[in-house]
């Protein structure tokens, strides 16, 4: 594959390609988790052609599991200690609910735990978000939890590119990766450019202001972008910090935006209460004290029929509100 | 067949270092609030001892090689001793000094030699099984050839991983030994009116996993059983499973007496003591001497680890903060 030369791929192909990259250059790369071998459920193990990576790499590298969700992290674990470099794959973070013990006792423990004698260089999928009335259990974004833990390291890209640079990052980092997609994102195209790596814990600037700062990561970072600009058609600037990875963050970038606009709305999907925007306001309030806001969803289940979904649903209406309520302290 | 006297040796090894830990623990585990002294321990924190149990890694490992991948349960000490590490560094790890296996880190619970194999002790029942077939997955995707075990009590055939670890093992046809250490008791209650069915072999062979149950008290039964079924699993024949009757002559940690128990159940139990069962063997074969000789050597060998472990270093302080992970080291908060 040439470098430098711009293609135009959707998220999901990014991560693919990305994938068979790491694939095509190490052996021990290899990806695990239900429905892989027809390509994924959401087309995220097959090449830009249409064809699964399975039928390329064969069924004992992209391996179909069986719906044993511990079994498939735990068993990951035991590959990364005896030499592999797996890729598992969770379908939604919902499952990985059902493999707790697994990626918070074992995988993020492992290191430290026995002083240092093993790593496990895992990468773990586990797409989030609300995704086309899928109800309480399918829709959730948890990236909080996982943030949380020592050990893991978080990440929820927004873009193709970025898919593609940050699942290639995370392969590279020999650290157990929590790695959140979100599944309405899959079809978004957007250009990338082979071989382009997107650094771990480095944030992006999305929209450029002086007035305000949002801060946000994956799915929420459009709604913030089409914020920013109806927003500058109203006279207010607002920088859009675009997060890429929640642990670690890239406080140093917020921290200066902060200083330089006083004002830091944080934007995510995910349930307000106890989110990582907590995590982020608290930060920026114990750092230079600029005005800070959160904005995410109420602390209710994602509901099933649109007009409930639509409640909890953070769109560019709802960034506006929050920012000109911010602009008004 | 093994010989009986390397069997033996194993054995008291393991019995030693145990009964030398159990002195060590004494004042210690506040947490289970049966602490005996204020002084602290020089073993913390829970110490789960397999005390009577011995004869099950000893009569397994000696079929295993240094590439072959264990993983163990939270009362690993046994697994840990016959796989091949060295009884001062795990002694430094219990008393929590720099020089332990895991640098302090992880203590009896943890305890692990990554270099002879030996993927750890696990605080989580069934956890390692799905490590195991992991391990075991990875080994046959890279064409090693080395076999991956895993021991397991009685108590883990009730958690889910169990299942869907021997399942696993089926599906990918992996290279791997399950151990059911079956000490009839799970934690401080009996397993029997917690568990449906039969035990392990019966849930093994339901899958078509090929199981042998074996008295875990007799270590040449064992030796001669896990013989056989680590021989079939090198084959190629997909894994196997050893059910392993024995008891458990503590409590569930050390400063647990374990007086929930029937104490006839107990006297009967240690009158099967499989130390004392191998010793009798020995005797009447003529090789009482060189049982002693192995004896005060045991002896010999964990009184030195006691006394290197009460002299070695405890970790700097700042060893809280390294091995945790390399995206984003040296941000904590």
């Amino acid at each position: 594959m040439s470098d430098n030369t711009t293609i135009t791929l959707s998220y999901a192909q990014a991560a693919a390609v990305a994938l068979a990259e790491a694939m095509e250059a190490d052996d021990h790369v290899i990806a695990l988790g239900e429905d892989l071998g027809r390509g994924g459920v959401f087309g995220q193990y097959r090449s830009p052609d249409g064809q699964p990576l399975a039928a390329r790499f064969g069924i004992d590298r992209i391996i179909d599991t069986p719906i044993s969700e511990s079994t498939i992290v735990g068993a990951s674990v035991g590959m990364a200690l005896a030499g592999l470099r797996p890729v598992v794959e969770m379908r939604v973070v919902d499952f990985a609910l059902c493999a707790i013990d697994e990626i918070v006792n074992q995988a993020a423990k492992n290191r430290f735990m026995f002083g240092g004698q093993g790593r496990v260089p895992l990468v773990m999928r586990l797409p989030i978000g609300i995704w086309a009335s899928s109800a309480a259990q399918h829709s959730q974004s948890l990236e909080a939890w996982f943030a949380h833990i020592p050990g893991l390291v978080v990440v929820a890209p927004s873009t193709p590119a970025d898919n593609y640079g940050l699942l290639h990052a995370a392969l590279e980092s020999g650290d157990p990766v929590i790695y959140m997609e979100h599944k309405e994102l899959w079809a978004a195209t957007g250009p990338v450019v082979p071989g382009e790596r997107v650094a771990l814990g480095k944030a992006r600037v999305a929209h450029d202001g002086n007035d305000l700062t949002i801060v946000s990561w994956s799915k929420q970072v459009h709604a913030c972008v089409d914020a920013a600009q109806q927003l500058a058609g109203q006279g207010i600037g607002a920088e859009v910090i675009d997060l890429r990875t929640l642990w670690p963050w890239d406080r140093d970038a917020v921290l200066a935006s902060a200083a330089r606009t006083g004002r830091v709305l944080v934007v995510h999907e995910a349930v307000q209460v106890a989110g990582f925007g907590a995590e982020i306001a608290a930060t920026v309030a114990e750092h230079g004290g600029a005005k800070v806001a959160r904005l995410g969803a109420p602390r209710v289940p994602v509901g099933y029929a649109p007009v409930l979904e639509g409640q909890v649903r953070i769109d560019a209406g709802k960034v506006i509100g929050a920012a000109l309520a911010l602009m008004k302290r | 067949m093994t010989d009986l006297l390397s069997l033996y040796r194993t054995m008291v090894r393991i019995r030693a270092f145990e009964d030398a830990a159990e002195i060590a623990s004494q004042g210690g585990v506040q947490a289970w609030g049966l602490a005996t002294s204020t002084q602290p321990a020089l073993v913390r924190g829970p110490l789960h001892l397999s005390t009577g149990q011995e004869a099950i890694p000893a009569g397994v490992c000696p079929h295993l090689r240094p590439a072959d991948l264990l993983t163990s349960t939270h009362r690993g000490h046994g697994h840990t001793l016959a796989k091949g590490a060295d009884s001062t560094k795990m002694m430094c790890e219990l008393f929590g000094r720099a020089t332990g296996y895991n640098k302090g880190k992880g203590g009896s619970m943890h305890i692990a030699d990554f270099s002879v194999g030996m993927l750890g002790a696990n605080g989580v029942v069934a956890a390692g099984l799905p490590i195991a077939v992991g391990a075991a997955h990875a080994l046959k995707i890279r064409k090693v050839d080395a076999i991956a075990v895993s021991f397991f009590g009685d108590g883990a055939i009730n958690r889910g991983p169990f299942m869907e670890a021997l399942n696993w093992a089926v599906v990918y046809q992996l290279p791997v030994l399950f151990v059911c250490e079956d000490n009839l008791i799970s934690a401080t209650t009996a397993s029997g009116p917690m568990t449906a069915g039969h035990g392990a072999t019966p849930r093994a062979e339901a899958l078509g996993i090929a199981s042998t149950q074996v008295d875990g008290n007799d270590v040449e039964a064992v030796d001669v059983a896990a013989a056989a079924l680590v021989a079939d699993i090198r084959a190629g024949r997909g894994p196997r499973l050893l059910h392993a009757l024995t008891y458990r002559h503590k409590g569930h940690v050390s400063v647990d007496t374990g007086a929930y128990r029937d104490p006839e159940e107990v006297r009967l139990a240690l009158q099967r003591d499989p130390v004392e069962r191998a010793r009798g063997r020995l005797d009447a074969l003529g090789r009482g001497s060189e049982a002693m000789q192995v004896e005060a050597e045991a002896r010999a060998e964990i009184d030195a680890a006691i006394a290197t472990a009460e002299a070695a270093p405890w970790p700097a302080s700042d060893e809280a903060f390294r091995d945790v992970q390399t995206t984003g080291e040296g941000v904590w908060a």
